[in-house]
């Protein structure tokens, strides 16, 4: 009698320390920040009042500061979705067809090129400080070699943004090349072999092969690609500071600063739950939209 | 047969230009970490430094006392390899009675697990925060590892991995009166080596890394990791990059060093969790 209570009782004895971790730190929060966002939730004042919605009106009731910075917010960090997500898609395949082609030290290309994704958002952005700095920086050295005048690189605003864009996909272009290789390596052989037989050439291998076959995986590549340049924040906090002015604040970084700056919680994580509302639907969009047509 | 070996020469020259320019910065930060601070901003630029030194990195080490950049890489380790232990007991577990034990409520467990995998770390950021502040766990050790262990993608990559493994064994060893747990740490645990290592260096890069969450839940300079330390070496070093350069090899050199070891693990793991498309 015992041993069969015990019997059906294992399973949940296996799932159950995740399940504690899971509840506390992830199910349990995701509620909680729908409760905050409902009160005026000040840590410094010793009541919190149920507001209701007052926190999502404020966002959007034209001139409010919320209501200003954080549209600001958003529309810089959908600015950097757009320059940064073709620009790491479209590197990423190219480095995945160059080091999968007939060339020799492939293995040493990859390791150069996945090198970068695996430092940290502060070593990667103090490297390109660096290499950006106005004054001292190599990329002016270059300019100034060429007979260009030195660029503010991080203080001006369209610069600033060339900067976080070419930062990050430095930083994580070679994970995308990395799916990709994969992608490519799962295109069978022969396809290729019918193909030269038909006498098609390398370009036309490309266009009707590769492409087509790498369908399934650049519509994987760009939906996690875009989801990460949703969820942007060190590569403005630390390079930029969201400056010049508000220019380059995107929009975790004004949660952060309205939560843990302005200490105003309340009206941080009614802003938290619009992002992520705007991350969930969009990823779900995308991957909608672009699998409407592939065919596995 | 020309036009193949053009377009070989143009692959090649391709390939060799992006390879320098992704070399270049990481080149760049090493020879700046080695110049003495004189040279640092030397024109014209040596990408090789004529004269070798560790004075930058002996300064940040030994005399910085309002960034204590040993303790900062003592913290990191800590996290992270204890985060990976517990990611990975807990995860495989987890994920073996996913994979293979019947249970009521399994399949809707196991799908609200897999719907949080869509929620954006963005969304916790401030409700955790104020759950270990309730706890009185703000800039502690719990507070660094525990958020990470709720994460369900190691749950889902580990059963992916137990599903593919034949049952036979454990069949047999079943009949043999083995109970369950002994059955999943003397059999299936050995035969998930590739999943687990593949996992923990996933989980151990991505906790060495973190710089949102341990950025806001520690408030005392001994309690930061790396990571976010370097934002504190940062602004207190401003513009010496000599000594910036230096912190931030510092803080590459661990993941580079595990990355070289376990290469082939980690590509493996990409193709299991059918990263493929």
């Amino acid at each position: 009698m015992f041993k069969k209570y015990l019997r059906k009782l294992t399973p949940y004895l296996f799932i159950t320390p995740h399940l504690i971790f899971f509840t506390a730190f992830l199910a349990f929060p995701a509620f909680y920040g729908i409760y905050i966002s409902l009160h005026k939730w000040e840590p410094l004042s010793f009541n919190k009042p149920f507001i209701g919605l007052a926190n999502y009106q404020k966002l959007f009731t034209a001139g409010t500061l919320q209501n200003r910075y954080f549209w600001n917010a958003l529309v810089n960090t959908l600015q950097f979705v757009i320059f940064s997500v073709p620009a790491l898609v479209l590197i990423g395949l190219l480095l995945a067809i160059l080091v999968d082609s007939k060339i020799k030290y492939k293995g040493l290309f990859r390791s150069i090129f996945y090198t970068p994704v695996i430092l940290s958002v502060t070593s990667v952005t103090l490297i390109w400080m660096w290499m950006l700095d106005s004054q001292t920086g190599l990329i002016n050295y270059f300019f100034n070699q060429l007979g260009l005048d030195s660029v503010a690189w991080l203080s001006r605003e369209t610069p600033a943004w060339i900067s976080l864009v070419v930062t990050t996909v430095w930083w994580t272009a070679g994970h995308n090349m990395l799916l990709f290789l994969a992608g490519l390596q799962d295109i069978p052989q022969h396809l290729y072999e019918a193909a030269k037989i038909d006498g098609a050439s390398i370009f036309e291998q490309f266009w009707y092969i590769t492409l087509p076959s790498l369908k399934p995986t650049t519509l994987f590549v760009t939906v996690m690609t875009t989801v990460a340049s949703f969820n942007v924040f060190g590569q403005p906090f630390m390079m930029t500071q969201g400056g010049p002015g508000r220019s380059t604040q995107v929009a975790i970084m004004y949660i952060q600063q309205e939560a843990f700056t302005n200490y105003k919680m309340g009206s941080a994580a009614a802003m938290a739950i619009i992002v992520s509302l705007f991350i969930i639907v969009i990823g779900i969009f995308q991957f909608k939209i672009m699998s409407s047509d592939v065919k596995y | 047969m020309q036009r193949e070996k053009n377009l070989r020469i143009l692959t090649y020259i391709i390939v060799i230009s992006f390879a320098a320019i992704w070399i270049l910065p990481l080149l760049w930060m090493l020879s700046t970490a080695l110049k003495p601070e004189s040279q640092v901003i030397a024109w014209p630029i040596e990408i090789i430094p004529k004269e070798v030194t560790f004075d930058n990195f002996y300064d940040i080490i030994f005399d910085s006392p309002r960034t204590p950049i040993l303790r900062w890489f003592f913290n990191s380790f800590f996290v992270s390899t204890a985060t990976t232990f517990l990611v990975l007991a807990v995860d495989s577990l987890a994920a073996y009675a996913y994979a293979r034990l019947e249970f009521k409520g399994k399949n809707i467990l196991f799908w609200l697990l897999m719907a949080t995998m869509m929620v954006p770390p963005v969304t916790n950021l401030i409700p955790n925060y104020l759950i270990m502040d309730r706890l009185g766990w703000i800039d502690s050790y719990q507070a660094l590892i525990f958020p990470q262990v709720a994460a369900v993608f190691g749950v889902f990559l580990m059963r992916q991995f137990f599903i593919g493994l034949p049952s036979e064994l454990e069949d047999a060893a079943y009949i043999d009166g083995c109970n369950r747990f002994q059955i999943f740490y003397i059999i299936a645990l050995p035969m998930a080596k590739p999943a687990l290592i593949a996992l923990g260096l996933f989980t151990f890069r991505a906790s060495w890394n973190a710089f949102l969450w341990p950025l806001i839940i520690t408030n005392s300079a001994k309690m930061r990791p790396l990571t976010p330390g370097l934002r504190l070496l940062q602004s207190n070093f401003m513009t010496e990059f000599g000594k910036l350069m230096a912190g931030a090899f510092i803080s590459a050199v661990p993941v580079i060093i595990i990355f070289i070891i376990a290469q082939k693990y980690f590509v493996k793991g990409i193709a299991l969790t059918g990263m493929k498309g």
